[in-house]
């Protein structure tokens, strides 16, 4: 080492190697597991032994017959695609909505003042309450359900939107201030990174209850055909098997949309 | 008044400075945060601002760089009154207040955002800043990943990349732990002596006044003042265990030490024991 400088990086590679986190051993990934098939096991042994009227609890078996039969039919694929098709259209609208509305009043406060209280009662409005009117104006098709979705969808971005643009640190827009950022610089370098988790959260929620809401609307827009459609066929024909298969369905696509929207916040926020 | 030609001009000239804060709880309904601030820095030197907490001082601070426009008297910069914000006047704070998403070098870019400077320049001093403050290899880093001590580093790069011609430094290390802090004073003291940039660092640390400065301004409060102004002859790098170095701070630290006659608190009124009426705070 030369010189007179007194700054050391060895040092600080080592506190660099500290703050690496710990990847778990590999083992307790399979433990989740543990659960749910104890539970498919229990389910299985139920059925067998007739302890419970077949009539309610369908065997395992009989489900991944009936399973069987959806997915070779292709009528699975074609209600799953009825539904998703619907869902991203009506999360896309309300997303797309909700962002342009959350940074107007995030922004602006004037638009705050004038829009501000009408969308906080607008949003108090439970989501379901919503149908009578939307079925009034719109029928019970696709229409309707894109529009339901697409409230589900706005709410949650539009609050998120506006309360991660409106905490953005005070520190680090002085810092802008210091350095002569322009308010358009201000907003596009400072404030909307800064608000990008918040702006994330908004987006991952809209994701979440427009799929919950694509379902819902399913059971009381009941025109058309989606993944929703055949629960209610199944329930209403007494076909638990079809009902159960339904569930599954919903749940692994509910798991699947959640997996990808956690894989996508881990890349965007490789900062943190 | 003639005034002699002396080595340095005047960098920064602060003249009758006093700051006012309106405020309910005092009687007149004003509370006077400064008061006839008369400080005049020459080019290329270091002055440290010692004082205890309310003095002042982050508020004097703040007034010359510009993020408040309101006050009495004068701050002049090499003889033009300042007006906001400008890329003349630097500032390190006490918190490094990088941008979270934004890398190490990217950071210090943030300096040169509006500067005139192709990019391929820009890179350049950027480049040349890492290495100033020692942080070669951790250019792509994140700030999460980096220690408080090369954070702070990194915001004293930003805050000398566009070269300023005063650096103010506002209690830069008093967030750090006691090895760290001593490691930058020496480090900042190095980036000093190689820049010569003016300087004007805040601290609450009587003896990195002393160990930084060339000249003390130590300030006093309610309202806050200068007390007086002492100057540092010492060469640098400055030793901390010379006796004439332990004797100025010695010297200095008496200021704090003994109980103030006059610092009286007679501005604020006597609080009863049992609050007249209940408040919330917000």
């Amino acid at each position: 080492m030369s010189g007179p400088r007194t700054a050391s990086p060895s040092l600080d590679r080592a506190e660099l190697a500290a703050l690496q986190p710990l990847r778990p051993a590999d083992g307790s990934r399979w433990r989740g597991l543990v659960l749910p098939i104890a539970a498919v096991f229990l389910w299985w042994a139920l059925s067998r032994l007739d302890l419970v009227n077949s009539a309610l609890l369908v065997s395992p078996g009989k489900v991944a017959a009936t399973a069987w039969d959806q997915i070779a039919t292709g009528r699975l694929w074609r209600a799953l695609a009825a539904s998703l098709a619907r869902e991203a259209t009506g999360f896309l609208i309300g997303t797309a909505a909700g962002l342009v509305l959350g940074a107007l009043l995030g922004l602006s406060a004037l638009a705050n003042r004038i829009v501000g209280p009408s969308f906080n009662t607008f949003k108090q409005i439970s989501l379901f309450a919503w149908i009578p009117l939307i079925s009034v104006w719109f029928g019970l098709g696709d229409v309707a359900k894109v529009v339901f979705l697409s409230l589900a969808a706005l709410v949650p971005v539009v609050v998120n939107t506006c309360d991660g643009i409106r905490t953005a640190p005070p520190a680090l827009l002085e810092v802008a201030r210091v350095y002569g950022y322009t308010r358009w610089q201000t907003v596009t370098e400072v404030i909307l990174p800064a608000a990008l988790p918040s702006i994330f959260t908004g987006v991952y929620l809209a994701l979440i209850y427009s799929w919950l809401a694509t379902i819902g609307a399913e059971y009381l827009l009941v025109a058309g055909r989606g993944i929703g459609n055949t629960l209610v066929e199944g329930s209403e024909h007494f076909q638990m098997d079809l009902v159960i298969f339904g569930m599954v369905v919903i749940g692994l696509v509910g798991w699947l949309m959640n997996a990808l929207a956690r894989r996508l916040e881990r890349r965007l926020s490789r900062f943190r | 008044m003639t005034e002699t030609t002396t080595a340095y001009s005047n960098e920064l000239d602060i003249r009758s400075l006093g700051k006012r804060y309106a405020n309910t709880q005092i009687e007149g309904g004003e509370l006077q945060v400064l008061q006839d601030i008369d400080l005049h820095v020459p080019a290329g030197r270091f002055v440290s601002i010692v004082g205890a907490s309310g003095c002042g001082k982050s508020t004097l601070l703040r007034l010359v760089l510009g993020l408040d426009g309101q006050y009495e008297g004068r701050i002049l910069l090499d003889g033009r009154p300042i007006e906001g914000t400008g890329p003349e006047r630097g500032i390190v704070f006490q918190d490094h207040r990088l941008f979270p998403w934004l890398t190490v070098e990217q950071n210090i870019a943030v300096g040169l955002r509006n500067a005139p400077f192709t990019p391929a320049q820009k890179r350049e001093l950027v480049a040349e800043h890492v290495a100033l403050v020692g942080l070669q290899g951790f250019e792509k880093s994140w700030p999460h990943q980096i220690s408080g001590g090369m954070a702070q580093r990194v915001a004293i790069a930003r805050g000398l990349v566009n070269r300023p011609r005063v650096l103010l430094l506002d209690e830069p290390f008093g967030a750090l732990d006691a090895l760290t802090r001593s490691r930058l004073q020496n480090e900042l003291q190095r980036i000093w002596q190689k820049e010569r940039i003016t300087m004007l660092l805040v601290t609450h640390d009587v003896e990195e006044a002393v160990f930084l400065g060339d000249q003390v301004v130590v300030m006093q409060p309610n309202p806050g003042r200068i007390r007086r102004i002492v100057d540092v002859d010492l060469p640098h790098p400055r030793n901390r265990s010379d006796p004439r170095f332990i004797h100025l701070r010695d010297d200095v630290l008496s200021d704090f030490l003994d109980v103030d006659a006059d610092a009286s608190p007679a501005a604020l009124p006597a609080s009863p024991a049992v609050p007249g009426r209940l408040q919330l705070a917000w």
